[in-house]
């Protein structure tokens, strides 16, 4: 069969700054694929090429056997897309943005209705408001009723939860998990490193680069590094501390606590001392277990090096 | 808290109502000098209502309160002048240089000119940025960006800088690079009131409250928080406390 998305040896450039660097990537049918970088890592441009708003400079994409520029009329049925910036109308109303979108693709609300019924159940309730006088959270769940309204196979979404709350998070992946279990590919990037754990694979992408796929788990696995909690009453000051002390690779903030990367002598009883004699009230060193984001950042500190 | 340090913020009651709709109701609190306040909350739970009204660009319905000295009733374009804003949906103007932003910025704040030469010399020495000053905003990577839009919001040296979300949407490395101008900013003695949807972020606060319906349902430390809630992070606070909404957003 077919792989859902096959991209392979994708270049773009604009002007002298190369968005996209030989990029290749496959995901599977009925995958949940998350992308992760940094701003400016060549995400979007990405997106926009599987949406076919792109062309690529070399390189193919294709998607469900379709080539992005060649069948791109045909693909346009076939994906859904949520940009990263609001995507819907906001002069118009709930239903009218939904009927908009519907009209588009030839199709009708009432058909393909069942597909959004669990996303639009709150939206329901003010089918009158505007789009644009909807809380953050609502946005996005119109935008995603919008993108999927046509019944497409593959859904790409470019960081659909910024600026939606913990909770709302949450209830927004459960939708997107049931969606999958519907068949639907997603191709799913985000800012929050606790979505990507809800991936099947994530690729993570810097400078227009892929620089690894894999599973979370076996992406957190591959994290070889010597990490530790750092903790104390002046967090500031134990920062620039430890950033200070030859035996760290790095050091940054990790919720309630720092992560410090130690080279192979750092020595956490040793740090201790050392920070507790420079005046840091209350301080405690102990090993960390490492998570997506200590590889992200260990990732974008590799590549700032290059 | 300690109640012998200056409170920046002090409002009582505050409330907002549109219609029959009570988007902030009867919220109290203080917040000091030189503390981080983490003032989370669910979408549509009335934060940039409240944030609003603190600033003074909204008129409470009831309730009354000081912020910067300033009655938030009589005296809200004083307010203007000590505080700064910046939020990542709005903060710098892209189509403009570097210096035109600044120049922009300080020109608002009613900075005389020889303030903003002497203002502008400092902030391009302390983030280096000389060499952009002629570059256009929309042209410079989103770390420097950043790190722009929050001395420019700070450029005349409020006593209280609002940032409603100013890391939404933003990688793991630049959200922390962020947070650190926000330490260094809050150790010199600016008061820092910030909205936040990265739980982690609110860590690092000195304090957060958690708005749910418009009420504040829970203030402390984030050390206390999760002591009474019995949660390891903030994050799980926030679930079981955000759990408790009834309205829609």
């Amino acid at each position: 069969m077919t792989p859902a998305i096959e991209i392979s040896g994708v270049t773009k450039r604009y002007g002298s700054l190369t968005a996209l660097d030989n990029v290749s990537l496959s995901v599977s049918r009925g995958e949940m694929f998350g992308l992760i970088g940094p701003d400016g890592a060549g995400k979007s441009s990405l997106y926009r090429i599987l949406a076919t708003l792109l062309s690529p400079d070399s390189g193919y994409a294709r998607i469900d056997g379709l080539d992005s520029v060649a069948d791109y009329r045909r693909l346009r049925s076939i994906i859904g897309y949520m940009p990263e910036k609001f995507s819907l109308y906001p002069d118009l109303t709930v239903s009218e943005n939904l009927e908009f979108f519907a009209s588009l693709f030839g199709v009708s609300v009432d058909d393909n209705f069942d597909l959004i019924e669990s996303v639009f159940s709150q939206l329901r309730q003010f089918p009158d408001r505007k789009a644009g006088a909807l809380s953050g959270g609502m946005k996005q769940k119109l935008a995603l009723s919008c993108a999927l309204i046509h019944r497409p196979r593959i859904l790409l979404l470019d960081e659909p939860t910024t600026g939606v709350d913990a909770v709302s998070r949450s209830e927004f992946w459960d939708i997107l998990s049931t969606l999958r279990d519907k068949g639907i590919t997603i191709v799913v990037s985000t800012s929050y490193m606790d979505e990507a754990t809800r991936c099947q694979r994530i690729a993570m992408i810097d400078n227009g680069r892929i620089l690894d796929v894999d599973t979370p788990r076996r992406l957190i696995s591959r994290l070889d590094e010597n990490l530790f909690n750092a903790s104390s009453s002046d967090m500031f000051s134990l920062l620039n501390h430890l950033r200070s002390m030859p035996e760290v690779i790095d050091c940054y903030t990790f919720g309630a606590t720092l992560h410090v990367v130690g080279r192979e002598d750092f020595n956490p009883d040793k740090a201790m001392d050392f920070l507790s004699h420079s005046g840091l009230p209350d301080v405690r060193i102990y090993p960390a277990k490492g998570d997506i984001e200590d590889l992200f950042i260990k990732l974008t500190r590799y590549e700032e090096q290059c | 808290m300690k109640s012998n340090v200056e409170k920046v913020i002090s409002v009582s009651n505050l409330t907002k109502r549109f219609g029959s709709f009570t988007a902030v109701d009867h919220i109290s609190f203080d917040v000091c000098r030189g503390e981080i306040f983490g003032f989370l909350g669910a979408n549509g739970a009335g934060k940039t209502t409240a944030m609003r009204m603190l600033c003074g660009l909204s008129r409470p319905t009831e309730g009354n309160g000081r912020v910067a000295g300033c009655d938030i009733l009589t005296q809200t374009e004083m307010i203007k002048r000590h505080i700064g804003y910046m939020s990542q949906k709005f903060s710098l103007y892209s189509e403009l240089t570097v210096d035109e932003n600044i120049r922009l910025f300080s020109t608002i704040y009613s900075m005389t000119d020889v303030q903003i030469m002497e203002a502008s010399s400092r902030l391009y020495a302390e983030l280096g940025m000389e060499s952009m000053r002629r570059t256009r905003v929309s042209d410079i990577p989103v770390g420097w960006r950043q790190k722009l839009a929050f001395a420019t919001a700070t450029i005349h040296r409020p006593d209280i800088v609002f940032l409603d979300e100013p890391t939404g949407g933003v990688d793991p490395v630049t959200r922390r690079k962020f947070w650190e101008h926000i330490y260094k900013a809050s150790s010199e003695g600016m008061t820092i009131f910030v909205t936040t949807h990265y739980l982690d972020e609110a860590e690092y606060c000195d304090r957060v409250s958690i708005m749910v319906d418009g009420c504040i349902s829970a203030l402390d430390s984030p050390a206390a928080l999760k002591r009474k809630y019995h949660a390891d992070t903030i994050d799980e606070v926030f679930r079981i406390v955000a759990s408790e909404a009834k309205r829609d957003e």
